[in-house]
């Protein structure tokens, strides 16, 4: 239990997927010119994380990692087919975007309307591979351990996202000078952010 | 297009040359800056992550141009990631063989390629509505555009952070303060916010050149 929550409190600050890695900055700087629109990208991402770092977890258990074949017979402990994870997890992401994106146009037309064009474009954020690819190199050892690491960083993401644009609608009324303005001084405003996450490097949990 | 037009003729010249200035992907279109930052501690892993997002992105371009005609539109993302997906699978092997720890040090972010927004953008962009020779050719451009602002960055962090350059000492030793010098490596460049700060200074230097580019 202990380590489940240090799990969690490390990857919303620590190894804060936006502040240390950079991953989804695409999604990041192009949808955070609003506190409303901002928080709706970062909750899809949070449900699309979810999702798919734990079915990523079990095919990799039980499909990819070298030796993860053996539940078929002694004849295939030797397999190795670690080499076709990202084909792999890039297919279950977007597979499992699509069916979110049925699932919701469906049942929940208005949150649908919302989302707009950020559900499809959540196949392609790097926040979501990452979180795959970084659930895999790290080995976590249980589902529950996987699971919470995906959460953690669907909340840190959803941090970072909406207190850049609570920032950016702010920074409307400033003075900034005409070629920093809007893409520069975004990109200057984040790395401040990130010197400020910073401080919780070191924390041991 | 004209079919005596030549391989190199100057439109095909300016679809290589346009994505260095005014259609940078990086610094204009917002597009890559995912994988861009995480790699630019050091000049060495820059300059093979932007070599390896060149190749696949002129490749993957170049494939999904002889293909424009027979993907259906609704399955055209699944496929574009599954063509992408299989030539970062090969880029990933060959690092794996022949530079092991550079691949090492790229860890998961080769992987992250894929989801590189250039290489989709481009795609989507371009190659869907043009011939393979142009796309080829907007692929690599876009992708060597790319690179560029990679080994601008990482050549600052890494000269300031480390005093070397792909891990030739450049700051002379006798100028430490160890040694009886006056100078102390920037510890704060190896650190990931000055790769932002940094990105962003760069914008702000090419959008001071370059007018035009100036957001309202």
């Amino acid at each position: 239990m202990e380590n489940i929550i240090s799990i969690f409190v490390k990857s919303i600050f620590i190894d804060n997927m936006i502040f240390a890695y950079f991953l989804g900055m695409c999604s990041y700087l192009a949808v955070s010119k609003k506190v409303s629109t901002a928080v709706g990208l970062g909750a899809a991402v949070i449900f699309v994380l979810t999702i798919t770092v734990p079915v990523n977890y079990l095919l990799n258990k039980y499909l990819l990692q070298p030796g993860a074949l053996s539940w078929l017979g002694e004849k295939y402990s030797t397999v190795d087919l670690n080499f076709l994870s990202f084909i792999i997890f890039i297919a279950v992401i977007a597979w499992i975007v699509q069916v979110v994106e049925m699932i919701v146009e469906k049942f929940a037309p208005a949150l649908y309307n919302q989302l707009g064009i950020f559900l499809p474009l959540i196949a392609v954020n790097c926040a979501v591979l990452g979180a795959s690819l970084f659930m895999q190199e790290r080995e976590y050892s249980s589902l529950a351990e996987a699971s919470t690491f995906a959460i953690g960083s669907g909340v840190g993401w959803m941090l970072a996202i909406v207190s850049i644009a609570a920032v950016r609608e702010k920074m409307q009324y400033s003075h900034v000078p005409a070629a920093l303005k809007g893409l520069g001084i975004t990109f200057i405003v984040t790395g401040l952010m990130a010197i400020a996450f910073m401080s919780f490097m070191g924390i041991k949990l | 297009m004209d079919k005596k037009e030549s391989l190199l003729s100057a439109k095909n010249l300016k679809l290589f040359t346009d994505p260095f200035n005014s259609g940078n992907p990086v610094t204009v279109l917002v597009l890559g800056i995912c994988s861009a930052l995480a790699v630019t501690v050091k000049l060495e892993p820059a300059l093979v992550m932007g070599l390896s997002v060149t190749i696949v992105a002129g490749f993957a371009s170049f494939i999904i141009s002889l293909l424009r005609n027979t993907i259906p539109t609704r399955i055209r993302i699944i496929v574009q990631l599954v063509v992408i997906a299989s030539l970062v699978i090969l880029v990933d092997q060959v690092l794996k063989a022949y530079a092991y720890d550079v691949s090492k040090q790229l860890s998961v972010f080769v992987g992250l390629i894929i989801t590189n927004c250039i290489i989709m953008g481009r795609i989507e962009a371009f190659a869907l509505g043009n011939k393979p020779w142009p796309s080829l050719i907007d692929g690599l451009g876009n992708g060597a555009a790319y690179a560029m602002i990679l080994i601008i960055v990482a050549f600052f962090r890494e000269l300031f952070g480390s005093g070397t350059l792909l891990g030739y000492k450049i700051i002379p030793e006798s100028f430490y303060i160890k040694n009886g010098g006056f100078y102390e490596n920037n510890g704060m460049m190896v650190l990931p916010p000055m790769a932002l700060i940094l990105c962003g200074i760069v914008i702000w230097v090419h959008r001071s050149i370059n007018k035009s580019l100036t957001e309202k």
